[in-house]
């Protein structure tokens, strides 16, 4: 059933009146930063009022205009899309209440400008997980894009420009690619909207036309960081940690890969991604890119981008979720969706109270560490066994999932289960060292044994991130994940393996 | 023949912004400060006309206005149909943006030829006027040479370099309007007739004529020249960037574009399609045109004078206005179909480039900046004109919901009607191109920190420059016009007057099977 309705609206009208707020406010610091955490409230309010609707199995429209006969701009939020819009609000409420420990500890310049961006960008990332068809996406996506450059380039040092120009130059470019992606699709099939079960029209296509279609789709989707046009997201680690945390950690390396699961299950919709053969291609790259970015993470000294390789590693798991086209694979690529967010979002906001504190960025600096700032590093192993896949965190029971979907897929696909162990051994091989090292080496400085952990405003998300991401380990439903997770995948009707 | 109260207002238009032009030189003797107003009254006028002729296209019908009561053929006939309405409108817009804008910077820039700028400044709102309204062809030529000389005039006002430039503009230009003339000769040597109309339906017999085919590349290259369609723009970039920058903005987002509009009106009013279907000269010049879009854009990113960079990009833009007008005959889409891309270009490059020249002009201003190097921490000191500059930047990336972003979406979507897949990869390649040139200067204003600052550390407050609030507002309207015009493309409700436009000249949808 679908119910008509401007929650949508309003919802993303908060972060937009927000940053408004914040200008205007830019010489009062305490008031801008409460318009920032009663925007973000607001809005996950919003957002989390939609779910008893959508877990009924209805989905919510709000169209504004038509711009293309075939095309409106409107939202249209179902299960799968609540889910993304669910992790970007809540911990967009955590990453200010983070920032502004972060900022106001580090005498951060241009707090302003900042706080702005960062409205704007989860202005976009909320945008891009509500939009109801290929267009109205493409709109947010850009502002996701240009709104995160500020961020990026914050420090506005050589190496931040840097970083802010590659990453524009990346993500403009697979901007490029993903409108004329957009535009093919409207041109084959008369609408992007997204259907359950993919645009019957779409098949009308030549089978070239359609593959070369997903090579442009995938390129467009360049946000997903999968290799090896991956290299702008560890550049973009020159950002403040609250940005590498929430938006390429959550927000915008999210809406790439959420891209591309729109794309497989609501464009081209399962059967047709079968008949072409695509799942096992895409399934191929992602894998590569799991072990690949693996290796490169055991080569980082620098905590920040050997999470980040890490992040690229996540992302690509999946891809290769929904890549396996099974019930269970795509469920599991949906559920990592909200719990990589959660934990890696866990282990940055680590990173970046390390730094606070002590001004630390390499790991192989961090002997010690661990009995000086307990909470930061019990929180961080927390985080790290959840990216390793091990209980009790929720990494496990994603990867559950995927083994499970692979079963389901068979046929080439359930050799992959091996794959997946590989990269969590990899995985294990690149954190453990990190624990080791923190709680276990003596710190060379000596006298290192006072307790002095980082500020309670940073502290609390810290601890609320660790302790969701132990709990969706026991109670997967927080949040109504898992039975949004179902909603989704018993709509998407003809998935069988 | 009774007309009513609008149906005189296309000759109005250019008779009292003539009239006002030489009031001006006599007010200015007695009182310099005159000058301006008298500007500003008498174009704010004419806009309010122009809106009025343009509901009254919309809603009646064309406007015919025989001049002196003579009956066209004889006569020469003063045709408003929705296209010259439309043109009319964002002319007189932009115009009075430009003049709000020149008060303080003329004063500034040009103090002891205040009274001769105005005049001639309004002479040149006179000619593009007349070209727009005219539907008399060599009435039209008439007007393309006064609002030529006109700029000429206003180009070299700043002396030095500017004559220089001014010269060559005035050489290319002259050679263009000869062309145009003696593309008017030709057609009158076989039909005797000189009413556009009148030639459309005297025409189509003589289809085959050599010399209507040499009048027709007459046309094409004389008004190329004008409108600096590549390799023709070799004028463009000194012009632009050494006149006084409302001339600017005036040049690269309206004067261009009414030669644009000239050639439609030759290509459509006087030629028919049918005569274009039977030469391949569009696909040719989409091919010119998307090389322009590209190596306009490859220039200008080699520039580091700000107003030599946007005359490049100006370059680029009009092969985006050209490419447009090439896909025209064979696009039949409701939306994307006929002239409707290249006329929503029109306006969007005229809001886009406006804002970027009078934001330019902006630095001159404040601080004789010219160059891009310059503008290291102006994010601070100049905030509101940077983020107009901003604006209008990402809308040239093509950023949604910007205009950019709109005019790229519907070239893409003609060129795929068109079966043109290579067109779609210059438009996407442009953008890029487009992003590596602007971003760079958004990086000097917000990014580049300033060398003092660098070796103290710490922030001083920003000590605020401005430009006066009469520069500010029209930088500001046009910015935000930039997203607004976006968002109601987008919604469609302009659509419908382009739509008109097609219906009249038997494009898009109404193309005949």
């Amino acid at each position: 059933m679908i119910v008509e309705s401007i929650r949508p609206l309003l919802a993303i009208l908060c972060p937009a009146i927000g940053s408004i707020l914040i200008i205007l406010f830019s010489k009062r610091p305490n008031i801008r930063e409460s318009w920032t955490m009663l925007a973000s409230i607001a809005q996950f309010l919003i957002i989390f009022s939609m779910i008893s609707t959508i877990i009924e199995g209805n989905i919510i429209k709000c169209t504004f205009f038509t711009a293309f006969p075939g095309v409106d701009f409107g939202f249209r939020i179902d299960a799968f899309g609540l889910i993304f819009a669910i992790t970007s609000t809540f911990l967009w409420i955590l990453v200010s209440s983070y920032s502004i420990g972060y900022m106001r500890s580090l005498h951060e310049h241009a707090q302003t400008r900042y706080y702005f961006c960062f409205a704007w960008a989860i202005f976009g990332a909320v945008g891009v997980a509500l939009s109801g068809n290929l267009l109205t996406m493409f709109i947010f996506y850009e502002i996701l894009t240009v709104s995160t450059y500020p961020l990026v380039a914050h420090d506005q040092t050589p190496e931040a420009l840097f970083a802010g120009r590659k990453y524009l130059a990346y993500l403009l470019s697979s901007g490029c690619f993903f409108l004329a992606a957009v535009v093919l699709t409207y041109h084959f099939a008369g609408t992007t909207d997204f259907m359950n079960g993919g645009i019957s029209t779409l098949a009308e296509a030549s089978r070239g036309a359609l593959m070369a279609l997903f090579a442009l789709f995938l390129l467009g989707f360049m946000k997903a960081a999968w290799m090896p046009f991956h290299s702008w997201l560890p550049t973009a680690m020159a950002a403040p940690t609250p940005v590498s945390a929430l938006l390429h950690a959550v927000a915008v390396v999210k809406a790439g890969v959420f891209g591309i699961v729109r794309v497989v299950c609501y464009i081209y919709g399962v059967d047709l991604m079968h008949g072409l053969g695509l799942g096992l291609a895409l399934a191929c790259l992602a894998t590569f890119t799991i072990i690949v970015a693996n290796l490169f993470a055991l080569a980082q000294d620098n905590l920040k981008r050997r999470l980040a390789y890490s992040t690229i590693n996540q992302l690509s798991l999946i891809i290769f979720g929904v890549a396996l086209l099974s019930p269970a694979g795509i469920e599991g690529a949906m559920m990592h969706i909200p719990f990589h967010g959660f934990m890696k979002i866990t282990l940055f906001m680590c990173a970046g109270a390390i730094m606070v504190v002590t001004g630390k960025k390499n790991i192989s600096e961090m002997a010690g560490i661990g009995k000086k700032m307990p909470v930061t590093m019990i929180t961080f192993t927390i985080g790290a066994l959840g990216m390793c896949a091990l209980p009790p965190t929720a990494g496990y029971v994603t990867h559950h999932f995927f083994v499970h979907g692979c079963e389901e897929a068979g046929g080439t696909m359930s050799f992959f289960p091996y794959i997946l162990l590989i990269a969590a051994i990899l995985d294990v091989m690149y954190f453990f060292p990190i624990i080791y090292t923190a709680f276990f080496e003596k710190s060379e400085e000596g006298g290192g044994s006072k307790i002095k952990d980082a500020p309670l405003f940073m502290l609390v998300p810290i601890a609320i991130t660790a302790t969701c991401s132990i709990i969706f380990f026991f109670y997967p439903d927080l949040f109504h994940i898992s039975e949004l997770v179902e909603t989704a995948v018993q709509s998407l009707g003809g998935v069988h393996p | 023949m009774i007309l009513s109260v609008v149906e005189q207002f296309p000759v109005l238009v250019v008779v009292i912004s003539l009239l006002s032009a030489f009031t001006i030189l006599i007010a200015g003797w007695l009182n310099k400060k005159s000058c301006w107003f008298l500007s500003f009254s008498t174009i704010l006028v004419q806009l309010v006309m122009s809106v009025f002729i343009l509901n009254h296209v919309l809603t009646i019908g064309t406007i015919h206005y025989w001049l002196g009561g003579w009956a066209p053929p004889w006569g020469i006939e003063y045709v408003v149909d929705a296209l010259n309405a439309y043109v009319l409108v964002i002319l007189l817009s932009l115009a009075l943006i430009c003049v709000t804008y020149s008060k303080r910077s003329i004063a500034h820039e040009l103090p002891h030829k205040i009274v001769p700028f105005y005049t001639v400044y309004q002479l040149l709102v006179t000619g593009l006027c007349g070209v727009v309204v005219t539907g008399d062809i060599f009435n039209m030529y008439v007007f393309v040479e006064i609002f030529s000389l006109s700029a000429y005039a206003l180009i070299a006002s700043r002396g030095k370099i500017a004559l220089k430039a001014s010269f060559t503009y005035l050489v290319l230009g002259s050679i263009g309007a000869c062309f145009f003339l003696l593309g008017i000769g030709f057609l009158y040597s076989v039909t005797g007739t000189l009413n556009m109309h009148d030639l459309s339906v005297l025409l189509p017999p003589l289809y085959g004529n050599k010399v209507v085919l040499a009048a027709f590349g007459f046309f094409t290259v004389g008004l190329s020249i004008k409108m600096a369609l590549f390799p023709l723009h070799t004028w463009l970039p000194d012009a632009h960037s050494f006149a006084p920058s409302e001339i600017s903005a005036m040049l690269s987002g309206i004067i261009i574009e009414v030669s644009t509009y000239a050639f439609i009106r030759v290509c459509f009013s006087v030629y028919t399609v049918n005569f274009i279907k039977l030469l391949p000269i569009f696909d040719f010049l989409c091919w010119i045109a998307a090389l322009g879009i590209i190596i306009g854009s490859v220039l200008a990113i080699a520039q580091y004078n700000l107003k030599r960079m946007l005359a490049y990009s100006s370059v680029s833009q009009m092969g985006y206005i050209m490419l447009a007008v090439g896909l025209s005959t064979s696009t039949h889409h409701a939306l994307w179909g006929g002239l409707t891309p290249a006329l929503m270009h029109i306006l969007n490059h005229a809001l886009m480039k406006g804002c970027l020249f009078l934001v330019a002009g902006a630095f001159i201003y404040k601080a004789e900046l010219w160059n891009i190097t310059d503008f290291k921490g102006l994010g601070r000191k100049m905030p509101y004109t940077c983020a107009a500059f901003t604006l209008a930047a990402i809308s040239m990336i093509g950023v949604p919901p910007s205009v950019g972003f709109v005019s790229k979406l519907y070239i893409i979507l003609a060129s795929l009607e068109a079966g043109k897949f290579i067109f779609v990869a210059v438009m996407l390649l442009s953008t890029l191109l487009n992003l590596v040139y602007f971003w760079r200067v958004i990086e000097m204003m917000y990014m580049r920190r300033e060398e003092r600052e660098k070796e103290s550390h710490s922030h001083p407050p920003a000590n605020k420059n401005e430009i006066p609030l009469s520069m500010l507002i029209p930088v500001l309207t046009l910015a935000s016009l930039c997203i607004i015009f976006g968002i109601l493309w987008l919604t469609e409700i302009p659509i419908p007057i382009l739509d008109q436009v097609n219906a009249l000249f038997g494009l898009g949808r109404y193309a005949a099977p």
